[in-house]
């Protein structure tokens, strides 16, 4: 009888609390409808008490974000001009002092309590959200997989090479996002290509790994800034390792279709032979591009016993082969290390910061 | 047999000689962490007075209504076994409760306390003082339970408003590294509970 009086007892409290609070939450918390305006656009109306970013999302405007909102990618900047209350500490490490004082905000920080002045990236005003079907999907190497998207509605993207997407991955009840460099060539409008490495208990890439053709995938795109120099005496340097592949097959087999006369490097680093990919489908874009000089290294050349190539680590080649003193733009895509050091090589080349993009994965 | 002398004799042992923080050594968490600058200090102690004497209540009219051998509701049952559970269910749901009017209709506050809003539902000062009750409420009655609990939170926020200012003074002393930040800090806390040992005379 006394633990039938202490579980009533309990569950009486514990539910009494639960009403009070879910009552509290709908009638303290509602802050009605605010209206956003975002850049000089008309303003748009929402529901008050929400969060700026999942707002933006529901009207179709979609800034980059990785995290799902948790506030840990710092993906999600934006200007806020007016009403969005103090920066808050789960900010302050994704912002600098200048960044600050010009009122950035992450905007999955922002809670919407009243209306509000914001102000966007126009390129994101241009992201949309595609519908597309997986085509066809193969390994290319032991733990890189190469995804193509056939899609739906819209029927194509417009992009640059070099640009990225986010695929909106299912995990739990919710939706997080993942960036993926576009890997195809923006000719290919209708459908874009994916590298996708393995990571052990990635969301993405676990999710993309498993989906088959067939299956049905959402992103939102395109995104980044990098522009390519058409300038036809600037060479374009590109130094990667990995699914830094996936961006260089996008800029290369671009610059093949409109200007194959147009200087270029690729410096490709791996740690065995087996994990160098697309090197025929390279070598065959050099046949046509008459420019391209194609550069391959391993860094563990014990293990590929036929290697004949260049050994060492990839910034070594380019230090190599790099003379200074030519107008050049790099792009660079890889682990943070990798393109630390390359950074540090093409600086001592001549290049400048504005001339170098980092792709860091 | 209430009298006002019994209520200043509460309100200061438990300001003073029973300080939850430098008798009892409870909250030593938030006390030493947000202890670096006055002003949060100051709203760190403004929001634990307010909780602990909040939730005392809340807790005291369960514990005397429900859960005791004898209550109001249930004289027949004994449940002050399930005060622990209880009383931090209260805790969390009024804080909860709290911030969202602060946030509604204070927000200047609800920023001004920011994470330590959230931070007082694991506060073990204010269980401490809900506990303490218990103990006190055979012996305490409502009025009373409320100026001890009163008493408890104005004992926190002077302590860490004390300590705040003693912190703001050292940034300029020449502390031997070793000593630097949290080890000075234990130190000084150590003095404090020294120093207020001497109220126990007094009150006692």
């Amino acid at each position: 009888m006394i633990y039938l009086y202490a579980i009533l007892v309990l569950a009486a409290l514990g539910g009494g609390l639960a009403v009070l609070l879910l009552l509290a939450g709908r009638y303290i918390c509602n802050y009605g409808e605010c209206r956003v305006k975002i850049n000089d656009r008309e303003p748009i109306t929402v529901q008050g008490g929400g969060k700026l970013l999942d707002a933006l999302y529901a009207n179709d405007i979609f800034i980059p974000s990785a995290c799902g909102g948790q506030g840990t990618c710092g993906f999600c900047k934006l200007r806020v001009l007016n009403g969005g209350g103090p920066v808050l500490p789960t900010e302050t490490p994704f912002l600098t002092t200048v960044e600050l004082n010009a009122g950035a905000r992450l905007a999955c920080q922002v809670k919407i309590r009243n209306d509000l002045e914001i102000v966007v990236k126009d390129e994101y005003l241009l992201v949309q959200r595609f519908a597309a079907t997986v085509s066809a999907a193969r390994m290319v190497t032991s733990d890189i997989r190469e995804i193509r998207l056939k899609l739906l509605d819209p029927a194509r993207i417009d992009f640059r090479p070099g640009q990225y997407i986010q695929i909106a991955v299912p995990h739990k009840r919710e939706t997080v996002f993942r960036a993926y460099s576009l890997a195809s060539p923006p000719s290919m409008a209708g459908e874009v290509e994916l590298l996708v490495r393995l990571i052990p208990g990635g969301l993405g890439s676990t999710y993309l790994h498993r989906v088959q053709p067939g299956d049905a995938v959402i992103f939102t795109g395109p995104y980044g800034e990098f522009e390519l120099d058409t300038a036809p005496d600037t060479e374009l340097v590109c130094v990667g390792g990995g699914c830094g592949m996936a961006p260089m097959r996008s800029l290369l087999r671009h610059v093949a279709e409109t200007a194959p006369d147009h200087p270029c490097w690729l410096f490709f680093g791996a740690r065995t032979s087996d994990q160098l990919m697309y090197r025929e489908e390279l070598e065959a874009l050099a046949q046509k591009m008459p420019k391209l000089r194609l550069h391959f290294a391993l860094s563990e050349p014990d293990k590929s016993p036929d290697w004949t190539g260049e050994t060492g680590f990839i910034h070594q080649s380019a230090e190599r082969h790099l003379q200074p003193g030519q107008a050049r733009q790099a792009f660079l895509c890889g682990p943070p290390q990798m393109l630390a050091a390359a950074r540090k090589v093409l600086k001592d080349k001549g290049l400048d910061d504005k001339a170098i993009f980092a792709d860091e994965f | 047999m209430a009298s006002t002398t019994s209520y200043t004799l509460i309100l200061l042992g438990s300001i003073l000689a029973n300080n939850i923080l430098l008798a009892k050594f409870l909250g030593m968490c938030s006390f030493i962490a947000i202890s670096r600058s006055m002003r949060t200090a100051f709203g760190m102690g403004a929001a634990v007075t307010f909780v602990t004497f909040c939730t005392t209540l809340l807790n005291y009219a369960i514990y005397t209504g429900v859960l005791r051998h004898g209550s109001r509701f249930l004289p027949a049952v004994d449940l002050s076994y399930l005060s622990f559970l209880i009383f931090i269910l209260v805790i969390a749901g009024f804080v909860q409760l709290v911030e969202m009017v602060l946030e509604r209709f204070m927000p200047s506050l609800y920023f001004s306390l920011g994470i330590y809003l959230p931070l007082i539902t694991v506060n073990c000062a204010i269980l401490g003082v809900n506990l303490f009750m218990i103990d006190q409420g055979l012996i305490y009655d409502f009025a009373q339970t409320a100026v001890y609990a009163l008493g408890s939170g104005l004992g926190f926020w002077l302590a860490i408003c004390l300590m705040a200012g003693i912190r703001h003074r050292l940034r300029e002393a020449d502390i031997p590294l070793p000593l630097q930040g949290l080890g000075m800090a234990v130190i000084i806390t150590g003095l404090m509970a020294m120093a207020f040992m001497g109220f126990t005379g007094m009150v006692n």
